[in-house]
C-alpha cells in the first residue's frame, strides 16, 4: 500500500458569488501531492489554478466558497479545522509565494521585519536568534550581504530580490508543502531562471513538496514530477511529466505543447490555440474544450466527458490522442 | 530633510503675505470703523471724529496703512488692541491654550472614535455597522455647528442637567494659570473637583467641535482602509498564518494610516475655524470668541494678528503632518 499523500484533496470546488450569479472557478477537482514531491500545475489565465492554490491555503475571502470531499494536508482535515488551528499550519507547514513580488510584501515594514514576524509567530523565536536565523535564510536564498538587508524596504530592492525575501519567508519555518503561484512571470527573462533554480535547488535539499503554478510548459518540463493540467475548472489531463511531453493525451495539453516555441522549429507561423477559456456565463454543453478543440464531434458536444483513465494518469476526453503527438508539423 | 523643511517653510511666506493683505482688506470693507462702533449711537461732532481717526492713522491712505502695518508685523509687533490697548500677542498667548485645548480635545475624541469606527465599517463592508457608520458620519458632516451645539446645549444642559451650559470651568474654583490648559493646572494645583469640573465643561465644545473631524477620519479610514485591504501584501500576511487582529491593525493599519494623518493635518484648519463658532455658543474663552468680538468692535490690529497668528499654527501644523507622513511612509522617506 502506497504511503498517504502530503495533500489529499478529492473533488474540490470553489465558488464566487457576484452580482451575476455564482461562478465555479475550480469544479470538483481532485489533487494529490506526495511527501517531496514537485507537482507542475498548468493551465492558461482563468483556468482556476491560482484558486485551487488559495483554497488550499484556506487565503480565499469570505465570498469564496471551498467544498470538497476530502482535503486532507499531512493526515489532518482542513476543512474541519478552526481558523486559529488552520492558521498554525498556514504558512509553517504549507507556504505560499505569490506573482508578484514588488507587492506582495508590506511597503511600510522593513524585509528582516517581516521574515523575522513569521519565525516570532511560528517558531516563537526572540532576540539574537531570530535575527540570526533571519540572517541565514536570507544567505540561503542567495541575497548577498544579508545582515545588511535585514533593514532595507522591499522599495529599495529589485523584483529578482524581493522574489528572493517571499522565498526567504516562505521556507522560514521548514515547510513540508510549498506553493508557487507564478513565481517568476512578473521577472526578467534572465532572473526568472535563477529563481526557478532556487526553488528547485531549496525543495532538493528540504526535501519538501512543491506545488508549482505556471503557465508555461517550458519550466514544468525541467522542474516537475508531476503535471496537472487545468482548463476551465477542471482538470484537463494529469500524468507524469515525460509520459505527458512525450505523448499527450488530452487535445488541449498537445495544443499547448503545441504552441511552444522549440516545439514548433520550422514552421511559418506559431500555433496557437483560438478562442479564450470560457468565462462565467458561456459555458459550453459538452466538454468544457469543444468549441476550441480540433477534434471536436458532436458527441463532444452534448456530452461532458469524465477523467478517464490513460497510460500512466487521467485525461478528460472521449478521444485521447494517440501516441504521435498529433499537430507536430502542422500550421494551424 | 532639513531641505525639505526648508522648502516647505519658503512656500509659507507667500501665504503669510496674502493672509495678511486678505484680513486687513476685508476687515476695512465692513462698515463703520473703530470709533465709529465705540461711540454707537449717539454720534459725536465729525471734527473730533476726525481727530480721532487722526490719531489711530484711520485717514491716511490704504497702502501706506498696509506698508505700516506689515512693517510692524516683520519687525514682530502685532500692535496693540484699539480696545484694551495692551499688545495684540499677549491677549493672543492668554487665550490661545484655551482654544487648543479644546482643539486637541475634538481631534482626540474624533481620532479616537472615527479611526476604530472607520477600521471595523472597511473589515465589515456592507454590514448593517458599516452602514450605520457612513450614515451618521455623513449626517455629522453636513450638521451646521452653530445648531448641532445648540441641540446638545438644550438636550444634555437644559434638558437632563448632565453638562454646564457654558463656560471652562464652574465658579466655585479658582486656577491660577500656569500653562494655560485648564485640564493640567488644575491637576497641578491638585484641584481634583476643579479638573472634574473642567472636565465637564469640556465634554460638550468638544464633542460639537469633533463632529466634522470624526465624520472625516471615519469615512477616509474607511475607504484607506478598504483599499489596502485588497492589496496582495495583505494575502502575505495572511499566507504567514497570522491572526485577523495583526493582518489587519498592523500590516493594513499601518498602510492605511497614512492618508488618514494627511487628512487629520488637513483638518487642524476647519477645527480652528469651528473653535470660533464652538466658543461662540459655550462662551468658551478662547481666541475664536476673541476674534468674534474684535471683528464686532471693529478692533482692526487684534482682527489681523489673530488671523495671521492661526494661519501660522494650520501652516506649522501642516508642516508638521508632512515631516510626519516620512515617518510613516519609508517610500517618501527617501525619496527627500
Amino acid at each position: 500500500m502506497p504511503a498517504m499523500p502530503l495533500l489529499d484533496i478529492k473533488n474540490l470546488s470553489v465558488e464566487f458569488t457576484t452580482r451575476a450569479g455564482t461562478f465555479r472557478a475550480v469544479d470538483g477537482i481532485d489533487l494529490t501531492v506526495d511527501e517531496g514531491e514537485v507537482v507542475g500545475i498548468v493551465g492558461e489565465s482563468g483556468s482556476g489554478k491560482s484558486v485551487t492554490s488559495l483554497a488550499v491555503m484556506g487565503l480565499l475571502g469570505s465570498n469564496g466558497t471551498v467544498v470538497a470531499d476530502r482535503m486532507h494536508f499531512g493526515g489532518k482535515d482542513l476543512l474541519a479545522m478552526s481558523p486559529s488551528q488552520r492558521r498554525k499550519i498556514t504558512g509553517k507547514d504549507v507556504a505560499m509565494v505569490f506573482q508578484e513580488p514588488m507587492t506582495s510584501l508590506n511597503p511600510c515594514f522593513t524585509v528582516g521585519f517581516q521574515i523575522m514576524e513569521t519565525l516570532k509567530v511560528h517558531e516563537g523565536l526572540s532576540g539574537k536568534a531570530l535575527r540570526n536565523r533571519a540572517i541565514e535564510l536570507l544567505e540561503q536564498v542567495g541575497i548577498p550581504a544579508p545582515e545588511s538587508r535585514l533593514s532595507a524596504f522591499p522599495h529599495q530592492l529589485s523584483g529578482g530580490m524581493n522574489q528572493r525575501v517571499m522565498i526567504a519567508i516562505a521556507i522560514a519555518c521548514n515547510p513540508r508543502l510549498l506553493v508557487a503561484d507564478e513565481p517568476t512571470t512578473a521577472l526578467d527573462v534572465t532572473i526568472q531562471k535563477q529563481i526557478l533554480d532556487l526553488l528547485v535547488r531549496l525543495q532538493k535539499e528540504r526535501g519538501m513538496a512543491l506545488i508549482l503554478i505556471t503557465h508555461d510548459m517550458g519550466v514544468v518540463a525541467e522542474t516537475a514530477q508531476r503535471v496537472v493540467v487545468m482548463y476551465a475548472g477542471q482538470v484537463a489531463e494529469t500524468r507524469p511529466v515525460d509520459a505527458l511531453f512525450k505523448a499527450p493525451r488530452h487535445p488541449y495539453t498537445g495544443a499547448l505543447l503545441d504552441a511552444l516555441p522549440e516545439r514548433a522549429l520550422g514552421k511559418r507561423r506559431l500555433p496557437t490555440i483560438p478562442g479564450v477559456v470560457p468565462g462565467i456565463g458561456d459555458r459550453p454543453q459538452g466538454c468544457l474544450f469543444n468549441p476550441r478543440c480540433r477534434f471536436a464531434n458532436d458527441r463532444c458536444r452534448i456530452e461532458r466527458p469524465a477523467l478517464f483513465d490513460v497510460d500512466a494518469g487521467k485525461a478528460r476526453c472521449f478521444y485521447p490522442l494517440a501516441d504521435a503527438p498529433v499537430g507536430a508539423g502542422e500550421v494551424l | 530633510m532639513l531641505r525639505f523643511i526648508l522648502t516647505r517653510v519658503s512656500l509659507v511666506i507667500p501665504t503669510f503675505l496674502g493672509v495678511t493683505f486678505l484680513t486687513f482688506l476685508l476687515i476695512r470693507l465692513v462698515p463703520g470703523d473703530p470709533i465709529e462702533v465705540r461711540v454707537g449711537e449717539r454720534g459725536i461732532p465729525p471734527e473730533r471724529l476726525l481727530e480721532l481717526r487722526h490719531e489711530l492713522g484711520l485717514d491716511r491712505p490704504l497702502w501706506h496703512q498696509f506698508l505700516d502695518y506689515i512693517g510692524g508685523v516683520l519687525q514682530g509687533d502685532l500692535g496693540v488692541s484699539l480696545v484694551t490697548r495692551n499688545s495684540v500677542f499677549s491677549e493672543f498667548v492668554t487665550l490661545f491654550p484655551a482654544t487648543l485645548e479644546l482643539a486637541a480635545l475634538a481631534m482626540l475624541f474624533a481620532t479616537v472614535v472615527g479611526l476604530p469606527a472607520g477600521i471595523i465599517a472597511a473589515v465589515r463592508r456592507g454590514s448593517i455597522f458599516d452602514h450605520g457608520v457612513m450614515g451618521i458620519s455623513l449626517t455629522g458632516y453636513s450638521m451646521p455647528i452653530f445648531w448641532w451645539g445648540l441641540l446638545l446645549i438644550l438636550f444634555f444642559s437644559v434638558g437632563l442637567g448632565w453638562t454646564p451650559v457654558s463656560g471652562r470651568l464652574d465658579l466655585l474654583y479658582y486656577v491660577e494659570p500656569v500653562t494655560g490648559f485648564m485640564l493640567i493646572d488644575t491637576l497641578m494645583a491638585g484641584e481634583y473637583g476643579a479638573f472634574w469640573s473642567a472636565l465637564h465643561h469640556l465634554i460638550l465644545p468638544m464633542i460639537v467641535l469633533g463632529t466634522v473631524p470624526l465624520a472625516v477620519v471615519a469615512r477616509m479610514t474607511r475607504s484607506a482602509m478598504l483599499e489596502v485591504l485588497g492589496e496582495d501584501y495583505i494575502r502575505t500576511a495572511k499566507a504567514k498564518g497570522l491572526a485577523g487582529k495583526r493582518v489587519i491593525g498592523m500590516h493594513a493599519l499601518r498602510n492605511a494610516l497614512i492618508p488618514v494623518v494627511t487628512v487629520i493635518g488637513l483638518q487642524v484648519g476647519t477645527l480652528l475655524g469651528g473653535a470660533i463658532l464652538t466658543e461662540t455658543i459655550f462662551s468658551w474663552p478662547g481666541v475664536g470668541k476673541w476674534l468674534i468680538e474684535s471683528i464686532n468692535r471693529r478692533d482692526y490690529p487684534a482682527l489681523q494678528g489673530g488671523v495671521l497668528l492661526i494661519a501660522t499654527t494650520v501652516m506649522t501644523v501642516n508642516l508638521l503632518v508632512d515631516v510626519l507622513y516620512g515617518v510613516l511612509n519609508p517610500r517618501i522617506r527617501h525619496s527627500r
